[in-house]
């Protein structure tokens, strides 16, 4: 009871801190100091047209390689918990049949879904998407391709060096910014090009390319650790 | 009819999701049920985060024909806010894998009890 | 102006049934249901990002939030239900 009513009232004091913050709230109608100079300056200092990616990758590309480097962390800790003993190594997984619906279409689908996931990622800095989006999406098809047949042995290998070369690389490119241009993850490394053609904005698609990779890697390696985890019982 | 626009019913809609899921991680006693929760609360702190970028009846911060014209790039009085947007971008996938990680624990856990109940786990009670 | 008004009545819409999924998700003593309302609550949070004019934001969530949380939380229960058998 003491807790009920204790727990109430966290929610309460909740409630009324959220009242507090939504009443001073107001509809915004101009953007705010940081965000204008990038509105108006973005496009020249930059050249991605989209704006989100420009502020991903090069304004604030600190925060995006300390957020590759959470998820590396976290999917080298799920593989560490779900680690199989050697019996368990060699099982196979009992499942129901898959249907044919599901065989025929993981075949004709998983190329175009990787196709699209690289599409997205490569046009990272003209159209909605990017690194994180691409990467998710290469996971997706993976996802598909162990649905379709559980007892699929994904190439470990293939993984691994993909992940690791993505993560290198994405470092080095950051660290020839500092010898080449203004500073760490500078994108002028080669010139800024055209605005909106595919080649341009200096080295956003590279670093974005590398990013989508990565997580591409990394979701693939967990999802696949989840699945793997189902021979023990 | 001032307050009912899209800033404003994204902020009601997030602070409402915060206190479900907050509500939920207090209460329930299943360890599944309480990822669930903070899984819900996850989302109602992003939904709040892109809600105090809106800015009313601006366009996607993407530069292209309809906004722009060649040579002229300065779009600030045309675009939403993309500093919240970049923020919970890479904040969705970190969630992702907070998630993944906290089920890998409940599997850990239900390995070591054969139960979901947080009440078995009083090993370090006193 | 008027395609304002449908943006907002889309999204009290939305917002009203996302509520009730998540206390859905709460309350339901069926677990597959309620790893299916918070999947639900993800996805229509994405159409509200699409609302809100943030597109980047949106494909992630419904991708990562909606698609692969919810794959794994299957994983996670499938296991508990074999070795409860």
């Amino acid at each position: 009871m003491l807790k009920n009513t204790l727990m109430t009232l966290v929610l309460l004091v909740m409630a009324y801190l959220f009242y507090g913050l939504y009443d001073g709230y107001e509809l915004r109608d101009s953007l705010s100091g940081i965000s204008e100079h990038f509105a108006t300056k973005g496009a020249e200092e930059v050249g991605a047209a989209n704006l989100v990616t420009a502020v991903v990758v090069t304004y604030r590309g600190f925060d995006t390689l300390g957020e590759v480097t959470i998820l590396f962390l976290t999917a080298s800790i799920i593989a560490f918990f779900l680690k199989l003993k050697d019996e368990d190594f060699e099982k196979t997984i009992e499942h129901r049949d898959t249907s044919e619906l599901l065989e025929t279409a993981s075949k004709i689908l998983i190329p175009v879904i990787f196709l699209f996931g690289i599409y997205v990622f490569i046009n990272g800095h003209l159209t909605p998407g990017g690194g994180f989006q691409g990467g998710a999406i290469i996971a997706t098809g993976v996802a598909l391709m162990i649905l379709a047949n559980p007892n699929i042995k994904l190439n470990y290998n293939v993984i691994h060096w993909v992940e690791s070369i993505s993560g290198v690389s994405f470092v080095i490119i950051g660290i020839l910014g500092i010898l080449l241009a203004g500073g760490f993850l500078d994108n002028k490394i080669i010139g800024l090009g055209k605005f909106g053609e595919l080649f341009s904005a200096g080295a956003i698609p590279i670093i974005y390319s590398f990013v989508g990779l990565k997580v591409g890697a990394e979701i693939s390696n967990i999802l696949n650790k989840y699945q793997k985890s189902q021979k023990e019982l | 009819m001032e307050f009912i626009n899209l800033g404003n019913i994204g902020l009601i809609i997030g602070f409402l999701l915060i206190i479900v899921g907050f509500w939920g991680v207090l209460t329930q006693k299943n360890i599944i049920k309480i990822i669930i929760g903070f899984s819900i609360l996850n989302t109602g702190i992003n939904l709040l985060i892109v809600s105090l970028g809106y800015v009313k009846g601006k366009t996607a911060p993407i530069i292209d024909a309809t906004i722009a014209t060649e040579g002229n790039y300065n779009v600030a009085d045309k675009i939403v806010d993309p500093v919240p947007q970049a923020l919970v971008l890479t904040a969705i996938v970190i969630g992702f894998g907070i998630t993944a990680l906290m089920l890998a624990y409940a599997m850990k856990l239900y390995k070591a009890k054969k139960s979901l109940e947080i009440n078995k786990f009083n090993d370090l009670k006193w | 102006m008027n395609s304002e008004l449908l943006y907002i009545i889309i999204a009290i819409v939305l917002g009203i049934v996302s509520l009730a999924l998540s206390f859905v998700a709460m309350l339901n003593k069926k677990l597959s249901v309620a790893v299916i309302a918070a999947g639900v609550v993800s996805l229509f949070a994405s159409v509200l990002y699409i609302l809100m004019s943030a597109p980047d934001v949106a494909m992630t969530e419904a991708s990562i939030g909606s698609g692969l949380s919810t794959l794994i939380f299957f994983y996670v229960l499938n296991k508990i239900k074999r070795s409860n058998a």
